[in-house]
């Protein structure tokens, strides 16, 4: 578990939906919803991704997986760029790269066995396994994720969703990946069962050395499971940081504003930083500053021009009111 | 007397020959401007609870046994017709997806205008009136402009918004909230908290609020009810619920927080998962997953009870380490 190594990169990545004129229709809106994305993921870090819904945080878990590309920018993946490979030298990398979604009741195929379901990805990758060496795999799978072995014959609408959910993570870790994406895994989850998945995925970082691209709006989550963070916001990295320094010390003001609407138990009342507003559309981003709208110090120079990702003690920020010490 | 009481309340769902008991003997009251928290996870009978208050349990479901007493009429005993009077009027309620409770094809000010019409005589000039200021109360910028907006039109938090405005129309005095946050992005849920809250304590509504997350119960309720199995399993002031567990189930869905655990840590959690209706485990119900259980805990169901507000339902409470909320990773 080296520090420094970089398994996953991302390079000024941009992504653009819509723009060409579809089927019976006129020109579509051009939905940015990456502007210049860029940051490294370090082998055996726990990477999260926060930020409200629209933010773009699934969609660039989404490019980093290979699922839509990037419009500008490169992905590269242990020192390879990844993202203009063609599907069939992809491959390689779907091995090594899996992913876990939010909804354990859309993501598990309705009329697959538990069993079926896991064993599947071996059957594509590793089509010279044995019948028992698939088997021992699926069972040994299925106990490190807290799953008894022998429900491997019932279908997932058995199952609870906390259970379904450790069979979406134990179908993540049937080829021995090494880097794991999970879109917000256990948003969809009661809080006790999120606990038990958390701890589970946790286990598993540890027993396989995993690398995880961890993606949530719940920033108490990230406190207890992330080892870095990037907040986005209107598909921009606003801040950048180790997780315990962000926490101590939060920069940004999007990143305070999040920070101090974590429901606490403690608190009397409900007590937060206003932000004025919702997320804008990322179909019409905001001139300069993407967060000036709602930014409660922002100034002139905000609207104007856009802010880059900078050092700033031991966080990045995007920030003129950070750079420039106003706050 | 309380403005709302239910007492004894049991609800049952028949299945073919067997008969599966969503509630058994659940007691608990209202008074006029109070809030009251209703925790558990899923399928621990809390929505049970809440919509057995207006009658609305799907068929074949029903209620077996019990009585909600809403201002001293009995509303298990009301018709159809009676408990319109009383559904979405004296009591309303907010659901959790704004997108599913919205009408998709008819504008917000036509939903609202008809919601008011149900239940008053009125014009539809002065329904309109009375829609556009409650949309001003729950924040909606540019009201009047909003009234011609489709629901698409509008992002989750405004939906949860406007869905509040229609509960709050007729001037109720309860709100049954179920999940109203769920759905939303944490700061949205914040706003919609602060927002609820306020309102509640202007107009002095009453509040039932139903949640998992035990952190927005703690900051907008007064009293607390922990429901397990159908059961409620501890019952009290929210502070001393909060900062004092006594129920063992209680103390883990506390534990199992994130920021009550030390960063980095593996979370306290409970084993296990709620169980289904028809194997529910003899005695306590919550003994296969207790870390406190003995072999008394299989014999008997072990009665709410307590000397203090707080009430707890369990044989060994007096066994039961408290812990201090403060200290992170007890």
């Amino acid at each position: 578990m080296t520090g420094t190594f970089p398994l996953v990169d991302i390079k000024n990545v941009e992504k653009r939906f819509g723009g060409s004129g579809g089927f019976l229709s006129t020109r579509q809106p051009i939905v940015s919803a990456l502007n210049n994305v860029t940051l490294s993921v370090q082998k055996g870090n726990a990477f999260c991704l926060v930020g409200e819904s629209g933010c773009g945080k699934s969609t660039l878990a989404r490019t980093v997986m290979g699922l839509h590309p990037p419009s500008r920018g490169e992905i590269h993946y242990d020192g390879k760029r990844i993202d203009d490979l063609s599907q069939r030298d992809r491959q390689v990398y779907t091995r090594k790269m899996q992913m876990i979604f939010q909804n354990p009741y859309a993501s598990l195929n309705p009329r697959m066995t538990v069993r079926q379901t896991l064993e599947e990805p071996l059957k594509i990758h590793r089509p010279g396994m044995s019948k028992l060496e698939v088997r021992d795999k699926v069972e040994e799978v299925m106990r490190s994720v807290g799953n008894d072995p022998a429900w491997g014959d019932r279908y997932p609408h058995e199952f609870s969703g906390g259970q379904r959910q450790r069979i979406s993570i134990a179908r993540a870790l049937m080829l021995d990946p090494e880097f794991i994406v999970a879109d917000e895994p256990i948003s969809a989850l009661d809080v006790s069962i999120q606990a038990q998945v958390l701890n589970v995925m946790m286990d598993a970082q540890e027993d396989r050395d995993l690398t995880y691209l961890f993606i949530t709006h719940d920033l108490s989550v990230v406190e207890h499971f992330g080892s870095h963070v990037a907040v986005m916001y209107l598909g921009t990295v606003c801040e950048l940081s180790e997780t315990k320094s962000l926490f101590a010390a939060p920069r940004h003001p999007y990143t305070r504003a999040l920070l101090s609407a974590i429901p606490k138990m403690d608190a009397k009342g409900v007590d937060h930083l206003k932000m004025t507003g919702e997320v804008p559309t990322a179909m019409d981003l905001p001139t300069g500053c993407v967060f000036h709208p709602r930014c409660p110090v922002a100034r002139e120079r905000c609207k104007r021009e856009v802010p880059e990702l900078k050092e700033n003690g031991d966080t990045k920020t995007a920030c003129f009111a950070v750079e420039e010490a106003w706050i | 007397m309380a403005l709302l009481e239910v007492k004894g309340l049991e609800v049952e769902f028949p299945l073919g020959r067997k008969t599966l008991q969503a509630l058994h003997g659940v007691d608990f009251s209202l008074d006029r401007g109070e809030r009251l928290g209703i925790v558990g996870e899923s399928g621990a009978g809390k929505s049970v609870a809440a919509f057995s208050i207006l009658n609305l349990i799907s068929r074949p479901g029903r209620i077996s046994e019990g009585e909600v007493l809403f201002d001293g009429t009995d509303l298990t005993r009301l018709d159809d017709a009676a408990m319109r009077e009383i559904r979405g009027n004296k009591i309303s309620m907010i659901f959790q997806d704004p997108m599913m409770t919205l009408n998709p094809v008819l504008t917000i000010g036509t939903q609202m205008i008809e919601c008011l019409q149900a239940h008053r005589e009125i014009s539809k000039e002065d329904a309109r009136k009375i829609s556009i200021d409650k949309l001003k109360e729950v924040m909606i910028p540019s009201a009047e402009n909003r009234m011609e907006s489709y629901p698409h039109e509008l992002s989750g938090g405004m939906r949860q918004r406007v869905v509040i405005a229609i509960a709050l129309l007729t001037d109720p005095s309860i709100i049954i909230a179920d999940e109203p946050t769920t759905a939303l992005d944490v700061t949205i849920q914040a706003e919609i908290m602060v927002l609820m809250l306020a309102l509640c304590k202007n107009n002095n509504v009453g509040l039932i609020l139903i949640t998992h997350d035990l952190a927005v119960v703690s900051q907008v309720t007064e009293r607390i009810m922990v429901m397990y199995a159908g059961r409620v399993v501890e019952q009290g002031p929210t502070r001393e619920v909060i900062q004092n567990p006594g129920h063992p189930y209680t103390r883990g869905l506390i534990k199992a927080l994130p920021q009550e655990n030390i960063p980095g840590a593996r979370l306290n959690q409970i084993p296990g998962s709620m169980p289904s209706l028809d194997a529910i485990p003899a005695g306590c119900a919550f003994n296969p997953r207790c870390e406190f259980v003995d072999l008394e805990c299989h014999n008997a169901i072990p009665p709410l009870c307590g000397e203090g507000e707080q009430k707890i339902a369990c044989i060994h409470r007096d066994r039961i380490p408290r812990f201090n909320l403060s200290e992170k990773g007890i």
